[in-house]
């Protein structure tokens, strides 16, 4: 359709009809699905900043007369929050950032390097995404404990680290790489590794950004595996804590129970809200690049 | 378990430096040139090995290793951290066909399964048609909507619990003001169930939507507009026109949220730890149970195998699927 220059074909009377103010009733749905959806959230966070004479109140109070963070305060006297956070965030970043590594590397070998059986290899990755982890679990977990690595952070870190989907989504981007950039790169005597950091790894920018941000989400939010390695509070992640606290105060304590919630679900939803176009990308890559 | 069948990946056009004999050169020097090949080939197989030998050898450890030795020990009548074990054949799938509790599970499975999927589905593509109308301000309700699905099961879980509170959440309160009293959420039956079905189709439905978006934003306008002309309603249109058109996204959804489903532990395990009295023990949540709870690592590798088997079907149709190319307008 060439209507571009012509502002009276019948190409522009659609926008035109489209531009009509929406009836209300879809700003009433929208509004009432946004408040349905976002109120748990907020309900969440006021509810850590109550009273317990507030939290048990009828008929409820949304917000605190005076928010305080004493239930943090109490969270953290009955678990080691602050030491949970930097074992979250610590995993977190080394798992991440070695996923990622991972997952370059092994794409770059599988696009740029010319080696026997790279298809067969190619296969063994990609059919990995259809094993699920519930499989894999119970010999793995035979074997970290054979090693000793039960408690330990390796035991928590290590049997996850292998990089399939990130593999996948860098080795879709490479193929889509210039090729004539790093045959002029090698024309110039620049070697794999120079290639790789000083060529590929710029070029792919939006494709690192996905990978490693969806490794940081599924990290931060990885509960089974690591609750089964760890029983030792001073080793366990956030998620891990929470069951913790949860067995110990119960359900008679909730304002604890959502202050410790709080510190489980906030960095990561802050994440989102910073990074939501290159983390959304990330999630749902797969389904949009076809 | 991730899908990724609807991505096609263009044919590899090959490594750049596969070595071919040009021909009439002299032969001293086509031996230079097959040595220099040869060696080209040595330091490649050297870079491959040092750059994608660790995450493969990764995968093999922990994903190809314990996946046979899953399927081994699922013939052994062996406990956790035995020494012993005995072998007994198929004699754990038999008995997982024969328990009584089987066909709990199984139902519980199907029904939270068909639940989630299909309200994630339905609901998902509401909020998509809503969304991809011009409103102001629909990119706020577009993150509200997709923030729940980054958050992590387990708190997830917690902070539903709280809403679901018989006495102090924020469920009774509303359902009070249309004058109805709450269930009991937590012990009456069938509502542990329908409770943690409504915190998944929480959790899930902004990624649903979004999905869907994406669809219905490649739906061609010159397509609505001939609907239109031709007279046809908006629901006409979306039923005729629209939603044949999204038959990729909704086969794609269908299979992704069927995996994830199937698969899902932490809110159970957060709410409902599988209870009362088995009511919220799907099929995945059984393995850990029988694993990590009774100790029976033998048995519990059979139940994995046969949510294994199950898993792998839904993702051999969706590949047959997609191999009959779908057809976009």
């Amino acid at each position: 359709m060439t209507a571009t220059t012509l502002p009276q074909t019948a190409g522009s009377t659609a926008p035109a009809r489209r531009r009509r103010p929406p009836r209300l009733g879809g700003y009433v749905t929208m509004i009432f699905a946004t408040l349905v959806l976002g109120a748990p959230l907020l309900w969440m966070a006021l509810a850590s900043l109550k009273a317990p004479d507030e939290l048990y109140q009828v008929p409820l109070q949304w917000f605190p007369a005076q928010p305080d963070l004493d239930n943090y305060a109490q969270a953290a006297g009955a678990i080691p929050l602050g030491r949970l956070l930097v074992n979250s965030i610590g995993l977190t970043v080394v798992g991440a950032g070695l996923k990622v590594a991972l997952g370059l590397c092994c794409a770059y070998a599988l696009v740029f390097l010319d080696f026997p059986f790279r298809k067969v290899v190619f296969g063994l990755v990609i059919a990995t995404l259809m094993i699920p982890p519930q499989i894999t679990i119970i010999p793995n977990y035979t074997l970290v404990a054979s090693l000793g690595w039960l408690n330990t952070y390796q035991g928590i870190l290590v049997p996850g680290l292998a990089s399939a989907f990130g593999t996948f989504l860098f080795r879709q981007h490479f193929l889509t790489l210039p090729r004539t950039v790093l045959e002029a790169a090698e024309l110039d005597g620049a070697g794999h590794w120079r290639k790789l950091w000083r060529f590929v790894v710029p070029m792919s920018t939006p494709t690192l950004a996905a990978v490693a941000l969806v490794s940081v989400v599924t990290e931060w939010n990885d509960y089974l595996w690591p609750f089964l390695v760890v029983d030792d509070p001073s080793k366990m992640t956030l998620p891990v804590g929470l069951t913790l606290l949860q067995n110990t105060d119960g359900m008679t304590n909730w304002g604890v129970l959502l202050a410790a919630t709080v510190v489980v679900t906030l960095p990561i939803l802050l994440v989102f809200l910073v990074l939501q176009r290159r983390l959304v990308a990330g999630l749902t890559a797969g389904a949009v690049t076809g | 378990m991730t899908t990724i069948a609807t991505t096609r990946a263009p044919e590899d056009p090959g490594a750049p430096h596969a070595g071919s004999a040009a021909p009439e050169r002299t032969e001293p020097q086509r031996l230079r040139r097959s040595r220099l090949a040869a060696g080209r080939r040595r330091t490649a197989l050297l870079w491959a090995l040092l750059l994608a030998g660790p995450n493969i050898a990764l995968l093999l450890v922990f994903v190809y290793r314990p996946l046979v030795e899953s399927l081994y020990l699922s013939t052994l009548q062996w406990n956790l951290g035995s020494p012993t074990a005995r072998f007994v054949g198929l004699g754990n799938y038999v008995e997982w066909f024969t328990a009584p509790t089987t066909g709990r599970i199984v139902l519980t499975t199907l029904v939270f399964t068909v639940a989630t999927v299909g309200g994630a589905m339905v609901l998902g593509l509401g909020l998509a048609l809503l969304l991809n109308r011009r409103l102001r301000g629909r990119g706020i309700a577009r993150t509200v909507a997709f923030a729940p699905y980054v958050l992590g099961g387990f708190a997830v879980g917690i902070l539903w619990l709280f809403m679901f509170d018989p006495r102090y959440g924020l469920i009774q309160e509303l359902l009070g003001w249309v004058g109805i009293a709450s269930p009991q959420w937590y012990t009456g039956r069938p509502w542990p169930l329908v409770m943690v079905i409504v915190v998944y189709l929480w959790k899930n439905l902004g990624y649903v939507a979004l999905i869907y978006l994406a669809g219905l934003q490649a739906v061609p306008q010159d397509l609505k507009d001939a609907a239109a002309l031709d007279g046809a309603s908006a629901a006409r249109t979306l039923r005729s026109v629209v939603l044949p058109l999204l038959t990729p996204t909704t086969f794609f959804l269908l299979v992704t949220m069927l995996l994830s489903s199937l698969q899902s532990f932490d809110t159970i395990k957060a709410m409902t730890q599988g209870g009362p009295l088995g009511s919220t023990t799907t099929l995945m949540y059984s393995i850990y149970v029988e694993s990590f709870v009774n100790g029976r690592a033998g048995y519990a590798s059979a139940v994995a195998t046969i949510l294994f088997l199950v898993l792998l079907a839904v993702t051999a149709v969706q590949l047959r699927f997609v191999q009959q190319k779908v057809h976009y307008a």
